[in-house]
């Protein structure tokens, strides 16, 4: 029973193309952030917006949505865990907890932020 | 190369002291293990002996080995890797501990330590038990030295040591091709402690859970020196109170983590399902599985087969959660878990050498494990406490499924993940686990072992049945419980845990008077259940009534059907203007930069619109430590009796990246001279040489002067105004004044001859400075902390008390 009712919460790790084809399915990429393109937020604007684009594992581009405050330190994330939905072009998430930042210096074990960091001073 | 300036002293010795607890916590093992095997009782008596030296010496290696690296980091020795990566110069001295066990081999030192204090404890207590115990504790103990060992066997690595230079774990970093690197400014200070980690709750969370780890271990060496000795049952009371001890420390451990989260992360809560959470809770509950069968066991015989397994697996699912937590496998799931440290194979070997061995032994001993065969009587305290213990079970398993997922899905490449609402996901099953636990908890003292008079049960628990009920159906009513995000079924769940919850508290609270007569000494148990009911009152009222007070009105896209999911959140405030925010008006007044640029606190005025009652938040925004450029945020929080207001600040514009860049206009003026902008004119007062005062402090070597100005608005309002010109260090610098309500920034950009300074006078809009503001209500708060000390308090009443009945 148990099990029954956590399968009806699972979702599955996809890419911007297939979750295109489950438009309104809650899905989970791990995607890029792509920094070619500015990651807009703007508080006086509106403090609950922040728009990016991402590029998954194949190399697809899209723009995210996300409509709470731009994580602290997302400018530096080697990685992002994306929940959302696929809405058109966009991808949609609207759980505060739908984005993972992965930054390379989360908790210092990774030796090549601070191999860096010696060479440059 | 001989490198010029290097402590290597301390490391050495430190290295070496590693090494020596390591061959003493395998001698320790070994000669216990023979001392179980001796035939004869002299033989097993010198065995004991040799074990016991050789854990003594381990430990206080381990002790040394800490002092050693204690040394190290608080004289800042920068050419030990440990050192350089985890702290620096400016660390508060309270934060050095911190920055010991921030590092995983530190982390691990400190569990061994912990091991070390509690097995020289079970040597003291335990007797009989001592020799079988005391294997199984040391070859723990061997398992976890390597951990943090640091050497290499035919070319494989055991362990990071916490000895390592930082020229050793960057061979090829160009900086080490200089002899005195150490002079280098990279190397004059360390990369400093993870900002997050700078928090009073770091100094003690980590020891206290480690602790509750170590503890683990002791039920655990119970369980396989009962199974190894074949002495089933004998070892349940004297394992009863290290049960007590574990279960307590181990609570007090994870709900201090869940403070620290909800008092200085911003995750807008205490508990997240996060996985790094979930994988110490489910140890957890299983150890309280495995107590109260062995209560059951203790007083009536059954369930010692069950009391065996959940003491296994115990011990089994604190490493699992070690090597789920460490091995980065949870990256793509969890907030906090750390990143690979290359030692995985150790990690799951850890695992694996004490769950593959304790379960051979389990179900090659099984049959000969006495147990009962009759059925348990449906009147019978035994029957329910099983109950409990079987839902307990059932409730670790749904969670640790999930959190697994990562891992299985490395096993047998499937691909699943929990969707996006992970919270939800784990509430709706844990809201019905509430929901019986809480109704156990109420009613199952009242049941006698064995049998139970149907009339006493029903007459002792009717009045608190009535009472709870009261209570209840009062909340129901006059509570504004109503949290329909989703779905009625999830709210009516919600009441059946609030009822169950409360009639927990009142039945337990009702026991010590009518089952013990008041006896308070004996109602460790009752005690520990109301803490127990409060908890799950607390966390089902501050979840389900949690508040967003600052919703976003302002906002033009939060009407209509779709405004529950667009943001609305954050509330934007500029500086000085007072902003409606429902039951309240919020001011962004001020904010002030401290520890050397590190650190901005916002100074935001809060007043209740009803009562008029005023106070004041600090919430800040730190800038992280070297190397890691970017920012977190602090909350700050008012709390109530019966409420806590959280407030945060998401995004401010004083630290924002983007510059200003329209230029200055500039006018050369004389003293008496006006100028004028586009909504008033700016006089030139007077000049300052040297000015004093609480905005500027020049040192005697520099030059400063300052311009006195009078900015007239709209041929109304004055403001003063004061920019400086400074020369320090034989360089030039301004530092300009602003007058925000105007968008004017003013400056005195240099001296042009005796007669005339040139100001500088910048317009713009985007001078006002604002900030997103999260405001969150959270109602009885108060009631998970002070139900997670009740029931501590309920648990060590209860370990005292049978560690004297142990003894007599």
């Amino acid at each position: 029973m148990i099990l029954l009712s956590f399968m009806g919460d699972l979702s599955t790790y996809e890419t911007f193309a297939t979750a295109r084809q489950k438009p309104g399915k809650s899905v989970t990429v791990i995607a890029k952030l792509d920094k070619s393109s500015p990651i807009e937020y703007n508080p006086a604007v509106n403090p609950n917006l922040t728009t990016f684009h991402a590029v998954d594992s194949l190399g697809n581009r899209t723009q995210v949505v996300y409509y709470f405050e731009k994580p602290f330190d997302m400018e530096k994330s080697d990685r992002i865990v994306l929940k959302g939905k696929m809405k058109g072009d966009v991808f949609e998430i609207t759980d505060k907890q739908g984005i993972l930042i992965k930054c390379p210096s989360k908790y210092k074990d990774d030796p090549k932020a601070a191999h860096n960091y010696l060479s440059e001073n | 190369m001989n490198y010029i300036g290097e402590h290597l002293l301390p490391g050495q010795i430190g290295h070496f002291l590693v090494v020596l607890s390591f061959v003493a916590a395998l001698v320790a093992t070994i000669a216990y293990a023979r001392s179980v095997h001796a035939t004869s009782l002299p033989d097993a008596a010198s065995w004991k002996r040799l074990g016991r030296i050789a854990f003594v010496i381990d430990a206080v290696a381990l002790f040394s080995v800490f002092g050693v690296i204690f040394y190290i980091v608080a004289n800042h020795y920068f050419e030990y890797h440990y050192a350089w990566n985890h702290s620096d110069r400016s660390l508060e001295s309270k934060y050095l501990l911190s920055s010991i066990w921030e590092g995983q081999e530190g982390s691990f030192l400190l569990w061994a330590l912990w091991h070390a204090v509690l097995g020289v404890i079970v040597i003291k207590t335990s007797r009989k038990w001592e020799a079988p115990v005391m294997s199984v504790m040391s070859l723990a103990q061997v398992c976890v030295t390597t951990m943090f060992l640091g050497v290499y066997i035919f070319g494989l690595k055991i362990g990071n040591s916490p000895f390592l230079l930082t020229r050793e774990v960057f061979p090829d970093n160009p900086v080490f091709s200089n002899a005195n690197y150490l002079q280098l400014p990279a190397m004059q200070d360390g990369i400093g402690l993870n900002q997050l980690l700078q928090n009073y709750w770091m100094t003690i969370h980590p020891p206290i859970t480690f602790l509750g780890y170590a503890s683990t271990l002791v039920p655990f060496a119970f369980a396989i020196g009962g199974l190894w000795t074949k002495d089933f049952g004998g070892w349940t009371k004297p394992a009863l109170p290290w049960a007590l001890f574990s279960i307590a420390i181990f609570g007090l451990g994870i709900m201090m983590g869940a403070k620290w989260a909800y008092e200085s992360l911003s995750f807008g809560g205490y508990w997240a399902w996060d996985p790094v959470e979930n994988a110490s809770l489910v140890p957890w509950l299983i150890m309280v599985a495995g107590l109260h069968t062995q209560l059951v066991y203790n007083s009536t015989g059954h369930s010692l087969r069950a009391t065996y397994f959940f003491y296994l697996m115990g011990f089994v699912l604190v490493l699992y959660s070690t090597y789920l937590t460490r091995s980065g496998d949870l990256q793509d799931t969890s907030v906090h878990a750390f990143v690979s440290s290359g030692l995985n194979w150790q990690l799951r070997a850890f695992v694996l050498a004490f769950f593959i061995p304790a379960m051979v032994l389990f179900f090659k001993r099984y049959r000969k494990i006495p147990h009962i065969a009759s059925e348990e009587n449906t009147y019978s305290r035994e029957f329910w406490m099983f109950i409990g213990s079987l839902v307990l079970f059932l409730a670790a398993i749904a969670i640790i499924i999930p959190t697994s997922y990562p891992l299985i899905n490395k096993i047998i490449g499937t691909n699943f993940v929990i969707g996006d609402d992970v919270e939800f996901a784990y509430n709706r099953i844990q809201v019905f686990v509430a929901v019986v636990l809480g109704i156990l908890t109420a009613v199952t003292q009242y049941f006698r072992y064995k049998d139970t008079p149907r009339a006493l049960f029903g007459k002792r628990v009717l009045l608190p049945t009535v009472i709870a009920v009261l209570i209840s159906v009062a909340i129901g009513i006059w509570g504004n419980v109503n949290y329909d995000k989703y779905g009625i079924g999830f709210l009516a769940a919600i009441h059946l845990a609030l009822f169950a919850g409360i009639y927990a508290i009142v039945a337990n609270a009702g026991y010590i008077w009518t089952g013990l007569n008041g006896k308070l000494k004996a109602a460790g148990g009752s005690v520990a259940h109301v803490g127990f009911g409060m908890m799950l009152v607390g966390i089902l009222l501050s979840s389900a009534k949690k508040e967003i007070l600052s919703i976003n009105l302002n906002n033009p896209l939060n009407f209509g059907p779709e405004s529950e999911i667009k943001g609305y959140e954050n509330l934007t405030l500029y500086q000085g203007i007072r902003t409606d925010m429902g039951k309240y008006w919020v001011t962004y007044v001020s904010d002030s930069v401290v520890k050397g640029g590190k650190m901005t606190y916002f100074r935001i005025d809060m007043e209740e619109k009803q009562s008029g009652r005023q106070f004041t938040l600090y919430p800040d925004i730190i800038k992280a430590t070297k190397g890691q450029e970017g920012y977190s945020n602090n909350p700050d929080a008012k709390h109530y009796w019966n409420k806590d207001i959280f407030i945060y600040v998401n995004a401010a514009s004083s630290i924002s990246e983007q510059k200003d860049t329209s230029g200055y206009k500039k006018y050369p003026v004389k003293i008496g001279d006006t100028l004028f902008y586009s909504a008033g004119y700016i006089t030139f007062d007077s000049v300052t040489a040297n000015p004093r005062n609480e905005k500027y402090q020049f040192k005697p070597t520099d030059t400063a002067i300052q311009a006195n100005l009078t900015v007239t608005a709209k041929g109304v309002k004055t403001f003063q105004a004061k920019p400086v010109f400074y020369v320090a260090n034989n360089q030039t610098r301004q530092v300009p004044d602003t007058v925000h309500s105007e968008g004017l920034e003013l400056s005195l950009l240099r001296v042009v001859d005796n007669q005339r300074l040139e100001i500088g006078v910048k317009e713009s809009t985007r001078l006002t400075p604002y900030i997103a503001l999260k405001v969150l209500q959270f109602p009885f708060i108060y009631l998970v902390w002070i139900g997670t000390v009740i029931m501590i308090v309920g648990l060590i009443m209860s370990m005292v008390r049978r560690a004297r009945l142990g003894k007599s």
